[in-house]
């Protein structure tokens, strides 16, 4: 069981608990704002943009090849960027922040 | 969010898939206060489409993955009408009869209605056992148990298109005998280079899969308990299951009945709006025309789909639309990643670039001219996606260093510099 915050596009932040599966599916199964994952989550549509907090982004670690040339889609990309339709949640994931891609 | 709008207002969408269902959110998210009512046959809360055909044949996850939970709907206050369908639209007292008898008044009037795997017209089809189309999770779920209830689990696959492909390798990888049977001289002629054909081929064959090209079939003869496919050059071939994967007609039976124009799908401006402007249509059912290729095009893909229906609910909410117009697809088949983006119709010119420090990446970029049209990318996202910044820059590309795969792709090496 983890409590993962999202920050959405409005700078407010939702928390919500998942226990498995992606962290792109409990974004969507919780209605945060910004995060389609029209792919269904197979990294294909970089629609699940998240920046990692800083501090936090060893947690998840780093994308894998394709995703980060996923990434390269969005302007926005920066160091701490993952399509979170890849980042699986784990118990290890609680107190995750996320800010939604703009 | 402001929208003008009032609560008195009724939007009716007609199917839930992922034009509809994403219509129906993208209207509240941009401040929609009326009614929205989502109305599709299939009974199945809504699902992801493109993993019936991939994942969900091969996963103990039965088909079905949501596109939204059902709190989702609740919450934004979209009214689901699940196994109802729509018979009747009356423009003039614009009022939609569903086939329960109801009656429903709408101030606008979305059709989403996609569109239904073609039959063929092909002797002893309609009275095979075990045949199956592969478009809703109840096709899937159908395949799933007729397959696990089968004993030699010997696959015909009519068509080698993406849907067909698809479906064999993932009926492959739960062990079955699957024999894919195409008309064309080759598979997936009519989306791509013969370059691809052949690879889509190979990775099939060394899978396992016995694939034929220039294979019409005549005939279905089915005995007991088995069929036999039979093709017009005499061969036959053994199926305990047969899928059909040879294309799509586009669901227009209700825009016909309401007189609205059907030109290769109903005839939609830049805004989704038909020829009456209070109905709308999205996705695989439109034709549009297209700004970047100039040219009229009817699109099947979840990314068309979704965007159009962003494009509707902003114009209904009367916020500015922005529609991308370069589409993509994906496509995964064994461990292969298939990702395309724009349109390849009318190239005379392609480049193959096979990466050499990646075996098994590479892609073809098809040009007309100087000019990028698309982008076929196996294993390697990075050419999907410079293929996709190009086309949208319409920025000229270094085809001398594209081709040059001693040179790792990026934008600057490809870039041509003026």
């Amino acid at each position: 069981m983890a409590k993962i915050t999202f920050i959405t596009q409005d700078n407010i932040p939702v928390t919500v608990e998942g226990e498995s599966g992606s962290v792109m599916a409990l974004a969507v199964d919780n209605n945060i704002a910004g995060i389609d994952g029209d792919c269904g989550g197979v990294c294909s549509c970089a629609t699940c943009h998240v920046h990692v907090a800083k501090d936090q982004f060893s947690l998840v670690g780093e994308a894998s090849e394709i995703e980060k040339d996923m990434l390269e889609l969005d302007d926005s990309t920066d160091d701490y960027s993952r399509l979170c339709c890849q980042i699986d949640i784990t118990d290890e994931l609680d107190g995750l922040v996320l800010t939604v891609a703009g | 969010m402001t929208c003008t709008n009032n609560t008195q207002d009724t939007c009716i969408i007609v199917g839930a898939s992922h034009g509809g269902v994403n219509l129906a959110f993208a209207l509240r998210k941009d401040g929609y206060t009326g009614k929205i009512k989502l109305v599709d046959a299939d009974s199945n809360l809504p699902y992801h489409r493109p993993p019936l055909s991939k994942t969900h044949l091969v996963s103990e996850q039965p088909a079905g993955q949501l596109l939204k939970p059902i709190e989702g709907y609740e919450k934004a206050q979209i009214e689901l009408t699940l196994g109802v369908s729509v018979i009747d639209v009356n423009r003039q007292y614009k009022k939609i009869t569903l086939s329960d008898g109801s009656v429903q008044s709408y101030t606008n009037l979305v059709l989403a209605t996609g569109a239904t795997p073609i039959i063929p017209p092909i002797a002893g089809l309609k009275e095979a056992k075990n045949v199956f189309t592969i478009r809703t999770a109840d096709d899937a779920k159908a395949i799933t148990t007729a397959f696990n209830a089968c004993e030699f689990k010997r696959v015909v696959v009519i068509g080698g298109g993406y849907v067909g492909l698809e479906t064999a390798a993932s009926l492959r990888k739960c062990g079955a005998k699957v024999t894919v049977l195409e008309r064309e001289s080759r598979l997936l002629a009519r989306v791509t280079a013969p370059y691809m054909s052949d690879y889509f081929y190979g990775l099939h064959q060394e899978n396992g899969v016995s694939v034929f090209n220039d294979k019409n079939v005549s005939e279905i003869r089915t005995s007991d308990n088995e069929n036999s496919v039979v093709c017009s050059d005499g061969s036959e071939y053994l199926a305990d299951i047969i899928i059909v994967g040879v294309g799509v007609r586009v669901n227009t039976v209700l825009a016909e009945q309401a007189d609205l124009i059907i030109e290769n799908g109903i005839v939609v401006n830049e805004y989704n709006q038909t020829c009456d402007k209070n109905i709308f249509a999205i996705g695989d059912c439109c034709a549009q025309f297209n700004p970047h290729y100039q040219r009229w095009i009817r699109l099947e893909s979840v990314q068309n789909a979704v965007d159009q229906a962003k494009v509707a609910a902003a114009v209904i909410c009367e916020k500015p639309p922005k529609y991308n117009p370069v589409p993509w697809f994906w496509s995964d088949q064994y461990a292969v990643k298939l990702q395309m983006v724009g349109l390849s119709q009318g190239y005379d010119n392609i480049i193959t670039r096979k990466e050499s420090d990646k075996p098994g990446s590479f892609s073809v970029w098809y040009f007309k001219g100087e000019e990028l049209l698309a982008v076929d990318a196996v294993n390697h996202a990075k050419a999907y996606v410079l293929g996709t910044k190009f086309i949208n820059s319409h920025v000229e590309m270094n085809k001398h260093k594209l081709m040059d795969n001693t040179v790792s792709l990026t934008a600057d090496i490809v870039k041509k510099i003026a």
